[in-house]
């Protein structure tokens, strides 16, 4: 039983950063109604900027949000600088760019930073946390806490602000939004921007747990990928409860199918994946689109 | 009286085709201004061309300014709102949020508070939809949400497109006592394309009569009601 809560509580943590980048790629796909597979690395490549921050003697939270502000930043330029010029080609051309970009952070964290593994400190305390008889690691703990603060915080921005309101608007329904005054061009960027965040604060948080190198993030952002693909990919809150269910679906059929164990332990994601586009491809939460031709 | 809207050699095209030929037309200040005319003959590209939402040539002076070139969004802000086809709505958000986006660019609370009863005392209705998602109003909701919404920005200058369009001939009547009240009362100024041709002049000053993309007609509205060719093709009687 012990061992059933402790893995329950590693796939909690685990899910939170599923659940962040999920979140991303959701936001990303409102507006666009396409998947940023790209989405992964800019994370990656923000966890190497906060890395370099680091490793230069900076204090740990200040990297930390720095580095939340440089990827903003730079998730609003690659909107305006490189997915604004094909934003009215074909889907694959659009497709295409995404892979580009892939390839290209890819590439360029290795070239930067070498393809050597490195480790990434976290900013909670070593020691575990003992709750009667079973041990919580605190980089688990803290890291469900700093996603829960930001999917709060992204929350109320998107509820309660005019800006908010208004990008929520800009995603729905552009002509509309142009009607009423709103920038949908700027709104888009700060889609970018805001993503590129939040996908920033989870590659943060994994990196102390899978380290940090150029291809830490291809499998998180499969698992991510099929989060939000469970939560139903129009859904936010889908997104997020999509990402925690995933992250302790991994962990408990990892340590307790035999035959899947730490090896097979991704194709949970790839069978779920199709298991939803199959059976439900709108997922739990999600609505069906209905296109009028 | 004075032209706020003065319309002349406009073409308008989406991608290479061309969808107006040297459309003209006015709106005076205070007044109503209708645009009659069949199914494609460049009605609603009429309403998208003043907004900036096609690509344009000729010109378009709002206000003694030139707002050809300018973009939607700050034609918008001179104080051109929209009611589109199709309504426009924001149907996944709620009745309040949209009333809130049709003040988007506006700065001043107090007076957008004041603009939230003004609506809501027009349209009872919304107010007790508030909360509701705009995707579960009935047709004539979501049309009276459409113009409140526009009448949030405060605008000069309204353009309606079909607003009789799909409803009960109650509520249309209800949607057209509120456009003439609006026009009387304070004065905003309203270009109305209509299918309902005896509807619309009824309401209007001034009218045109569109054919594939130019005016052929044009006249007081009260003048081109008797025009025989008018009455027999349009009004049917």
């Amino acid at each position: 039983m012990e061992i059933v809560i402790q893995q329950i509580a590693a796939g909690l943590a685990t899910g939170g950063i599923y659940a962040a980048v999920a979140l991303a790629l959701v936001m990303i796909y409102q507006a666009t109604e396409l998947v940023n597979f790209a989405q992964g690395e800019m994370a990656m490549f923000s966890t190497y900027i906060a890395w370099s921050m680091i490793n230069a003697g900076m204090p740990y939270w200040v990297a930390f949000f720095l580095t939340i502000v440089i990827s903003l930043i730079g998730g609003v330029l690659i909107e305006r600088f490189v997915i604004r010029p094909v934003e009215d080609a074909p889907i694959l051309s659009i497709v295409i760019v995404f892979i580009g970009l892939l390839v290209i952070f890819n590439s360029l964290a290795g070239w930067i930073f070498s393809y050597v593994i490195k480790e990434f400190p976290s900013p909670f305390p070593s020691h575990a946390i003992v709750i009667g008889h079973i041990q919580f690691g605190s980089h688990d703990i803290g890291s469900v806490i700093v996603t829960l603060v930001v999917l709060a915080l992204l929350y109320v921005f998107f509820r309660f602000t005019p800006l908010g309101l208004a990008m929520r608007a800009a995603a729905q329904n552009p002509v509309s939004s142009r009607l009423v005054g709103i920038r949908v061009g700027w709104m888009l960027a700060l889609g970018w921007g805001l993503a590129a965040a939040v996908g920033s604060v989870a590659g943060m948080m994994v990196a102390h747990k899978v380290f940090l190198d150029p291809n830490m993030m291809s499998g998180i952002l499969l698992y991510s990928f099929a989060a939000a693909l469970l939560g139903g990919i129009t859904s936010p809150g889908g997104a997020v409860f999509g990402g925690f269910t995933v992250g302790v679906l991994e962990n408990l059929v990892g340590s307790f199918v035999p035959f899947v164990g730490n090896e097979l332990k991704l194709t949970v994601a790839l069978v779920l994946i199709i298991g939803v586009l199959l059976v439900k491809p709108s997922g739990l939460f999600g609505r069906t689109v209905v296109t009028r031709v | 009286m004075t032209a706020l809207l003065k319309v002349s050699g406009l073409n308008a095209y989406y991608g290479r085709v061309q969808a107006l030929f040297g459309m003209a037309f006015e709106v005076q200040e205070g007044g109503i201004t209708t645009i009659l005319g069949a199914n494609g003959a460049g009605k609603t590209t009429t309403l998208r061309a003043v907004c900036g939402l096609t690509r344009t040539e000729g010109q378009i002076e709002f206000n003694g300014n030139a707002i050809g070139s300018k973009a939607t969004e700050d034609i918008v802000r001179m104080g051109i709102a929209q009611v589109p086809d199709g309504r426009g709505t924001f149907v996944n958000l709620t009745v309040e949020e949209n009333l809130r986006l049709g003040a988007y660019t506006r700065k001043n609370r107090s007076l957008v508070a004041q603009d939230f009863d003004r609506v809501y005392h027009l349209f009872p209705v919304l107010l007790e939809r508030r909360e509701q998602q705009a995707g579960t109003l009935s047709g004539g909701e979501q049309q009276m949400l459409a113009i409140a919404r526009a009448l949030m920005l405060r605008p000069k200058l309204l353009l309606l497109d079909e607003p009789s369009f799909g409803l009960a001939p109650l509520v249309v009547k209800e949607v057209f006592e509120v456009l003439r009240q609006v026009n009387k009362e304070e004065g905003v100024s309203m270009l109305l394309v209509e299918q309902n041709a005896s509807l619309a002049l009824r309401l209007a000053d001034d009218a045109y009569l569109m054919e594939t993309g130019q005016v052929v007609l044009s006249g007081p509205a009260q003048q081109i009601g008797e025009d025989e060719s008018v009455r027999r093709s349009y009004l049917g009687y």
